[in-house]
């Protein structure tokens, strides 16, 4: 016999399910009024310092079909870097987002604000990103992923470079469409499928 | 980093399987290769705060929020409390905490559902609410009924209530599902069968809670949650010769 190591096991995960947005996007379900509006509708408010971006895209199963019931949750430091409740951090930049791709279209768009680099544990400085969670019906544990930017120095990115095969770190790169617009497609399984991580 | 430690590593064989071929859905939906594996970050570290203002009087009430207290749905009146921990024992508390669910026929309100089970007027099926200092929580609600689902051709869900929660952390995001005990239809549920540990599949059934049920008034059922914890980090993060 040994001490006990005294740690408790996560609780497991379960789907979504189809229904995800009754509880977490009410209006996206046709209930109004029972909260004053949906939580993270934005994740900037006015004033926010830095450059306003948009980012448009799809969750493209294996299949290649644009899922239409798919969940998504942003997460992301503002212009310098610094995520909300840091010290020196904007206070016009919550940080948190949470959209649905379109019902008809499958597209989500995500308008924010372009994140300043972050350091990782070991002080090496991560290229700009925002965390993205993935759920859906058929997604039995929520998918984390990241979006970097094409237009950014992504070249001394600590999970990045952790990518062997390097083709594959394009999945993870969101490619401009526009003055202030990105586009950034996400693929389930199979052609091109998106790095998605254990982090 | 200040104010951050890292997150223990995800015990994914403590998780569903993402590829489950009698879930039919999950077939196309899973990724077919490995994850990126690495030490957790700020990006997952951190997470975002939501306060008590946050709150109606009725979001942690499902039986009156969609009313506004003008009338009661129609169903089993229960209770459904517990308590938030992460996987050292602590509490976590202050954290978000979303569920939603069918009605008692098991119908949810929402444009996609076309099951024939009625509507109820005076239910939505959401509710929200935020954990205390002990990291504890409540709903009231009514029993939610089982319903049937398009994947084999006669499979039902158990009833289930949907679960969200934050904790403090990005990476601590869980989305779960809470089962009734005694419910038969969980042993047939494709769903939960995704879960392959016995054992982990247990915990996602609430038992019976008479002690904490109000005669007259409704049944309570006891869900407790442990989110990840975070490692003891005494060597890390220390300016040389410290």
């Amino acid at each position: 016999m040994t001490q006990s190591l005294g740690l408790l096991i996560e609780t497991p995960s379960q789907t979504a399910g189809p229904y995800v947005h009754i509880g977490c996007i009410p209006t996206f379900a046709g209930i109004e009024g029972v909260y004053p509006e949906d939580l993270g509708l934005s994740p900037v408010a006015n004033g926010a310092k830095g450059d306003i971006i948009t980012i448009t895209g799809s969750i493209y199963d294996g299949t290649g079909w644009a899922m239409r019931d798919a969940m998504l949750e942003s997460w992301q430091a503002d212009a310098s870097g610094l995520y909300p409740g840091q010290e020196g951090a904007d206070p016009n930049v919550l940080g948190f987002c949470r959209f649905a791709a379109d019902k008809d279209t499958g597209e989500y768009t995500l308008k924010t604000v372009k994140p300043g680099p972050v350091a990782d544990r070991n002080g090496n400085m991560m290229a700009p990103h925002i965390s993205i969670w993935i759920v859906a019906r058929g997604i039995n544990i929520g998918l984390h992923t990241r979006i970097y930017f094409e237009d950014e120095d992504n070249q001394n990115d600590p999970l990045l470079n952790r990518i062997e095969q390097r083709h594959r770190v394009e999945t993870l790169i969101a490619k401009k469409s526009g003055d202030t617009a990105y586009r950034f497609d996400v693929r389930l399984q199979g052609d091109g499928e998106t790095v998605f991580l254990d982090i | 980093m200040t104010g951050t430690s890292p997150l223990m590593p995800r015990q994914r064989d403590k998780h569903p399987q993402p590829f489950w071929p009698d879930y039919k859905t999950s077939v196309t939906r899973s990724p077919s290769l490995p994850l990126l594996s690495m030490d957790s970050t700020p990006s997952e570290e951190t997470g975002p705060p939501f306060g008590h203002s946050l709150l109606g009087p009725l979001d942690n009430n499902l039986i009156l929020n969609y009313s506004q207290g003008k009338a009661s749905a129609v169903g089993e009146r229960i209770r459904v409390h517990g308590q938030i921990l992460d996987e050292t024992g602590r509490p976590v508390p202050n954290t978000l905490i979303e569920i939603w669910q069918a009605n008692a026929g098991g119908r949810y309100r929402h444009v996609k559902d076309t099951y024939f089970a009625a509507l109820d007027p005076n239910f939505g099926g959401c509710g929200r609410t935020i954990t205390d200092e002990y990291g504890r929580y409540e709903f009231l609600t009514i029993r939610p009924g089982a319903y049937p689902w398009p994947n084999r051709a006669n499979d039902w869900r158990p009833m289930h209530i949907h679960f969200s929660i934050f904790g403090h952390a990005f990476g601590q995001r869980l989305i779960s599902q809470m089962y009734f005990q005694g419910d038969p239809l969980i042993d047939l549920c494709p769903i939960a069968a995704t879960i392959r540990d016995r054992s982990q599949l247990d915990r996602l059934v609430a038992p019976l809670d008479m002690q904490n049920s109000r005669p007259h008034d409704y049944l309570a059922y006891k869900f407790d949650i442990v989110l990840r914890g975070r490692r003891q980090t005494m060597f890390e993060n220390k300016p040389e010769g410290m």
